[in-house]
């Protein structure tokens, strides 16, 4: 079987909005958009890659999440480790992603489908979003910008 | 990491002066190569924690450091909950109780050699390993209570693995203090049916030839003869203890200000040890470390069958099982008094020197057997406790070789395939459901363990007793 190489970015029409950055043992996902919403949305799809490339991965199947804090941090923080969780007990892999804030309350979908070891050629499993490198930011002229290392 | 911004004790001893709001100096044991070769944040992780409420005589960081959550990993910190010190998540980590255990055989290594491919196929067919495995164990609600409050002594009273093994477990295979009911019904749906699996990543398990001796009474206690086999297997808490990390990190980073705790950064993420929160923590922490403790007897049980199968009166006996991801209760001197202390230990090994009263008593004169991984390629290590330890690092060792690269380099650089053929070159047979994952835990991707190994000797933390070479590697 041919080995595919891991994704690193996936690019927008303004550039990469999604990216993975180095951390020595584990992995920093990083997402960009026009909103903080679509930011959420991008490093959802960062972290999904380092499962499994996204474009391997269909998306006949949906997941509804709900995640809340008025700190925009944690609030990415839980997003990501609502995804983990959901990954983890569904026995899924996720390539598409769908997210609406509002006054600290984050409602999302995710489309993905069962994980299919010779298909999907996991690499490794997420154990959690973590609060190192955490940043969810508006840098001026850039959009929005959030990111955070994954331990895998 | 620039050498110059250390004070340089000894070879293999580096300090960093508090300064700011650091209430205790950073330590850090390594030689000179291995400290210019750390990530600048090892410096202000360790420096960071070094600043946290309670925290007695010294921020440690063992010579296989790098960067990690608030806490190096390879870092070490004792807090004193009667100086209002804290509980951190992130100094335990989201694999609570991660760790090795190694269990020696009667089985030679020219055996194994005549039926490896055969030994390495029912390995990867026997334990569940990867992303999406599943295990044929499911618990019930009271079988997961029974399993976080029992750890190993559950799994043998169950069936999966042998009495004495507990004698070679910390905490004699059970975790005081862990309680049920601080794990949510999230960590244990994440567990239902992963007991017994190794999960990815870094975990694996290794069949491996015992080789270069250091300290000869030592390894004959141990058990550790030349050309003999062992199996080392290192995993954690899996899906239950990533849940239970994940769910009090981000609870203890909105709590900690509200605690008068001011973090330098939220990595670091803590609470006070008395405060409700710590103790539910505590608590569920514990308990994930009997999830640990639990899943490594299991796949232990498993090993033991298929050895059964393959080499009919092999004897796997267990040497004994260490956890690199906990807090822990202990006691230690420091100041002239001992105390009750809060020992945090991220990605760093406990090292019991000779003599302490919590050895087993077949091992009590020699010292703790410390397990230190390296990779597929360097093999691994034994150590032993050393007397030196607790005054150097509240008995406190390495645990592995370290990463020197990031996934996404390791990745970009090899290919799993071609790492798996050059390790059959060299005897090394490799089975893993996943090509990207063994490329991204390339032999080279990896610290020289050999070094990490040494310095942790010449800083007199654990000392050398034997080199165990890879035969078999089963990754998830």
């Amino acid at each position: 079987m041919r080995v595919r190489s891991g994704r690193r970015t996936g690019r927008g029409p303004r550039g990469p909005a999604w990216e993975h950055f180095p951390h020595g043992a584990d992995i920093g996902v990083r997402g960009r958009g026009a909103t903080m919403a679509e930011a959420f949305e991008q490093v959802a799809l960062a972290m999904s890659a380092i499962v499994s490339d996204p474009g391997t991965v269909g998306h006949a199947e949906r997941v509804d999440l709900s995640v809340a804090s008025a700190d925009a941090e944690i609030l990415l923080v839980k997003w990501l480790n609502a995804i983990i969780y959901e990954m983890a007990v569904r026995s899924m892999v996720f390539s598409r992603f769908e997210v609406r804030i509002e006054d600290g309350r984050l409602e999302g979908s995710a489309w993905g489908e069962p994980v299919d070891v010779a298909r999907h050629q996991p690499a490794v499993e997420l154990k959690g979003a973590t609060l190192t490198a955490l940043s969810v930011a508006e840098p001026p002229g850039e959009g929005w910008l959030a990111q955070c290392v994954v331990d895998v | 990491m620039d050498i110059g911004q250390l004070v340089k004790i000894g070879d293999f001893e580096w300090r960093i002066e508090p300064r700011g709001a650091m209430r205790v100096p950073a330590v850090i044991y390594a030689d000179e190569a291995l400290v210019s070769d750390m990530d600048d944040k090892v410096f202000e992780q360790a420096t960071n924690v070094a600043t946290l409420p309670g925290i007695v005589r010294a921020s440690y960081a063992m010579p296989d450091a790098h960067w990690g959550y608030g806490f190096p990993i390879g870092g070490v910190a004792a807090f004193d909950p009667a100086e209002d010190g804290i509980v951190s998540a992130g100094g335990v980590g989201f694999d609570i109780s991660c760790g090795v255990r190694t269990m020696v055989t009667n089985v030679a290594a020219a055996d194994i050699r005549a039926r490896q491919r055969e030994l390495a196929d029912t390995l990867f067919a026997r334990i569940p390993a990867g992303v999406g495995s599943k295990s044929d164990i499911s618990l019930t609600d009271a079988d997961m209570d029974a399993m976080l409050d029992g750890g190993a002594e559950w799994a043998v009273a169950r069936g999966w693995g042998e009495p004495a093994d507990l004698d070679r477990i910390e905490e004699h295979g059970r975790m005081a203090g862990g309680d049920p009911a601080r794990i949510s019904a999230r960590a244990r749906k994440r567990q239902r049916r992963e007991m017994g699996t190794l999960g990815s990543g870094n975990h694996y398990l290794e069949v491996q030839e015992v080789g270069e001796i250091f300290d000869r009474a030592a390894a004959d206690r141990f058990g550790l003869t030349p050309g003999r086999i062992v199996v080392t297997i290192h995993c954690g808490s899996r899906g239950l203890g990533h849940q239970v990390g994940t769910e009090y990190m981000t609870e203890m980073a909105v709590a900690a200000p509200g605690q008068g705790i001011c973090l330098p950064d939220r990595e670091l993420a803590c609470v006070r040890i008395a405060s409700p929160i710590g103790q539910r923590y505590l608590g569920a922490m514990w308990s994930a470390i009997n999830c640990a403790l639990a899943n490594r007897e299991i796949i232990g049980h498993f090993t033991r069958e298929v050895f059964a199968g393959l080499f009919p009166g092999a004897r796997l006996d267990l040497l004994y099982d260490v956890s690199h991801n906990t807090c822990k209760v202990e006691r230690h001197r420091s100041d002239g008094t001992e105390r009750e202390l809060f020992v945090h230990r991220k990605g760093a090994t406990r090292a019991f020197g000779p003599g302490h009263p919590e050895l087993p008593r077949g091992l009590a004169d020699i010292g703790q057997p410390v397990l230190i991984g390296g990779s597929m390629g360097a093999g691994s290590f034994v150590l032993a406790g050393s007397r030196t330890s607790e005054e150097r690092a509240f008995s406190s060792a390495c645990h592995g070789a370290g990463r020197r690269m990031s996934r996404h380099k390791a990745g970009r650089l090899w290919k799993g395939r071609q790492v798996a053929d050059e390790l059959a070159e060299r005897g090394i047979i490799v089975r893993s459901p996943s090509s990207r994952g063994i490329a991204e835990e390339a032999p080279g991707a990896y610290k020289d363990v050999r070094a990490v190994v040494d310095a942790t000797e010449m800083a007199g933390l654990a000392r050398k007793v034997a080199h165990l070479a890879p035969l078999v590697c089963i990754k998830g």
